[in-house]
């Protein structure tokens, strides 16, 4: 008998009667007054910058001016200008002089910080990761107040990869100090547009 | 049995202002848990919603895990099935020779601690190299982790300093943590960037996408994942959830529960390998389908490994993890060591104060000092228990059964320790080693709430 039939049939025999799955009442979940407000207050305190921008141009004399810094920087947003493609079939050791990246988000949380970015958004999975510093945009009206409001608005297996992002890296390993900038971001700027 | 929890405790101890510091740190830690769970007014009910959710997964864990290996391969991920931690090993092994593979990274994963993968390998030649800033800390200084979510947490920054003088060359007496982690961070991104294969842990795989979850706030599972053109992810096959809305009950109780955090820094999905790039998932069972057939310990499958118990835990907090002498210490590692190997592990369910602390955080609502006790009940009867403790159990028993009995035996030994504290105070009775024994209440809690308790509510 193979490890799967064996593991499968043991299964069968000592799993208990079914029972039955709750109902996730959505009564009962918090709200908060401005999502917003909620927003930046969580990820301010875990270590991340929220800015609240009016139009997505204003962004763009920003990015403008990173790229001219002589800086490794990234753009995956095409509003903001013209996107770096070419970074799709980049390798580990190309990306590791990565300075910044700018990202656009789907949705973010209120209640924890975090935002879902989709691999399609990230253009190389590596690329919120392996930067330096990461710049997300998202929208206003994007903001939700809690994780099951954010997984109604996305499809986690769309695409091959996704996921969360709240804030900076960070690691309490050391006498439990917190120190910014583990192995990834040193610093996550989230620009949300109104 | 050579090494007790007991035994090993003593050592621990031995430091006073060590095991105070260990004591308080991890305290500190419960309280921020505390914290994050009373900001959300919904928190018993999401505890709730999580343990039913797991028992209903428990329930239907047979054809959970079909549907799971039937949609991650149709996302392209190779499915693998390890009876056994040897198992396990095995088909990493044969993975790492049929590709030639030489450098190798591990992010955080308590089921090949479990397993002994790093060991293994070693014993072929094959080196790892883990890359949780923790985990690195105590592989340089061929240590286990003590905690599963903290893995240092026993160590000082002066020792973590010595270590990294030693391995990476850090200036000598530099204890600064952020100058450590920079040092590390440094170190270890060369090892992303050369990496050839990543192996990660599985916080939730999910049934109807066939797809995964890991959260980490270093990022460095997303490091390897993302770089190496191999990625094994390695779960126990309890980590199934049914659906991806479920998600949000545990990523929602997980790091408020673990740390006080309101998320992981990075909660990332995994469906399908990127262009060229392998993806394997090793499903493992290690004991876990025997424990579902104990009924009395089964809901044990339902942890989310988040610590709290441990956090909580007195005893933990003042024995340290490595006194539990397994890869999963703690309350929780207490319940599942004896069934992988009950004699080994005998000494385990007895390293608890029964106080209750772990059932009352518990995220998943798993009744650990219910089970503690119940394993008590089993190794005994297994024989596999010193006489001291025998005859306490037996006392025990006996009272816990007759709450009349119980409470005037409260009473006695109330009175015993104020008026004869030599009977209480000696060296038949364990608990007072290294410790005088607390002042007794004048009246028990029965009393002074039957007193009190009903003038006092509002
Ligand atoms: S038993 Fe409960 S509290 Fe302990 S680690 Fe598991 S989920 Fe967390």
């Amino acid at each position: 008998m193979s490890a799967r039939e064996k593991i499968l049939n043991t299964i069968a025999i000592n799993q208990p009667e079914l029972t039955a799955l709750p109902l996730i009442d959505r009564n009962a979940l918090i709200r908060y007054e401005d999502v917003y407000a909620q927003f930046k207050t969580v990820l301010e305190s875990i270590g991340g910058k929220v800015e609240l921008v009016q139009d997505i141009t204003e962004l763009k004399e920003q990015l403008i001016a990173d790229k001219a810094s002589g800086n490794f920087v990234v753009n995956t947003i095409a509003a903001l200008g013209d996107v770096d493609d070419q970074v799709v079939s980049f390798t580990a050791s190309e990306l590791e002089k990565l300075e910044k990246a700018y990202i656009k988000g789907t949705v973010g949380v209120a209640e924890n910080g975090a935002v879902w970015i989709y691999e399609s958004q990230m253009v190389n999975r590596l690329l919120p990761f392996i930067c330096q510093h990461l710049i997300v945009v998202i929208d206003k009206k994007d903001i939700v107040p809690t994780m099951h409001q954010a997984y109604d608005s996305i499809d986690v297996a769309k695409e091959g990869f996704g996921a969360f992002i709240a804030g900076p890296s960070k690691t309490a390993d050391i006498e439990q100090s917190l120190v910014i900038g583990a192995h990834g971001a040193r610093s996550a700027t989230i620009y949300v547009i109104e | 049995m050579k090494t007790t929890h007991a035994a090993l405790a003593e050592k621990f101890i031995a430091d006073e202002p060590r095991t105070d510091w260990h004591d308080e740190t991890l305290w500190f830690v419960r309280e921020k848990r505390d914290k994050a769970a009373h900001g959300l007014p919904e928190w018993e009910q999401l505890r709730e919603w999580g343990s039913q959710i797991k028992n209903h997964t428990l329930s239907n864990l047979y054809n959970y895990l079909k549907e799971f290996e039937e949609k991650a391969v149709a996302n392209g991920i190779k499915v693998h099935w390890a009876a056994d931690g040897d198992e396990h090993n095995k088909i990493i092994h044969e993975i790492i020779r049929k590709h030639n593979i030489q450098k190798i990274v591990k992010s955080k994963s308590m089921l090949t601690e479990e397993c002994h993968l790093n060991e293994y390998l070693q014993e072929h030649g094959i080196e790892v190299v883990d890359t949780d800033l923790g985990e690195r800390i105590v592989q340089f200084r061929k240590e286990p982790p003590s905690h599963i979510v903290l893995p240092a947490i026993h160590l000082k920054k002066e020792d973590v300093s010595a270590t990294f003088h030693e391995h990476l060359g850090t200036e000598k007496g530099n204890n600064d943590p952020q100058y450590l982690t920079e040092a590390a961070r440094q170190h270890l991104r060369d090892k992303f960037v050369q990496s050839q294969l990543a192996i990660t842990g599985v916080n939730f795989a999910v049934a109807e996408t066939g797809g995964f979850v890991v959260c980490t706030n270093e990022g460095n599972a997303d490091m390897g994942a993302h770089t190496a053109p191999v990625h094994i992810a390695c779960m126990g096959f309890e980590k199934i959830i049914p659906k991806a809305e479920h998600l949000s009950v545990f990523l929602r109780l997980l790091a408020r529960s673990a740390t006080g955090q309101p998320i992981t820094t990075y909660s990332s999905h995994f469906h399908k390998p990127r262009p060229n790039q392998e993806m394997h998932i090793v499903l493992v069972d290690n004991g876990r389908s025997r424990q579902l057939g104990r009924e009395d310990f089964r809901n044990s499958l339902k942890c989310i490994r988040c610590a709290a118990c441990f956090n909580t835990c007195p005893v933990y907090r003042r024995s340290g993890g490595h006194s539990y002498h397994t890869a999963v210490a703690g309350p929780i590692g207490s319940i599942l060591n004896p069934n992988l190997d009950m004699k080994a592990n005998a000494d385990l369910p007895f390293a608890s104060t029964l106080c209750g602390s772990c059932t009352n955080v518990c995220p998943v609502k798993i009744n650990i000092h219910e089970q503690l006790w119940k394993w008590r009940q089993v190794i005994a009867a297994e024989g596999y228990v010193a006489t001291s403790k025998k005859i306490g159990m037996k006392g025990m028993d006996f009272l816990l059964s007759k709450p009349k009995v119980y409470r005037f035996a409260g009473k006695m030994g109330r009175w015993m320790i104020r008026i004869v504290p030599f009977v209480v105070n000696n060296k038949l009775n364990v608990w007072y080693k290294q410790r005088e024994m607390p002042e007794p209440p004048k009246e028990s809690f029965r009393d002074w709430y039957l007193k009190n308790g009903k003038t006092n509510k509002k």
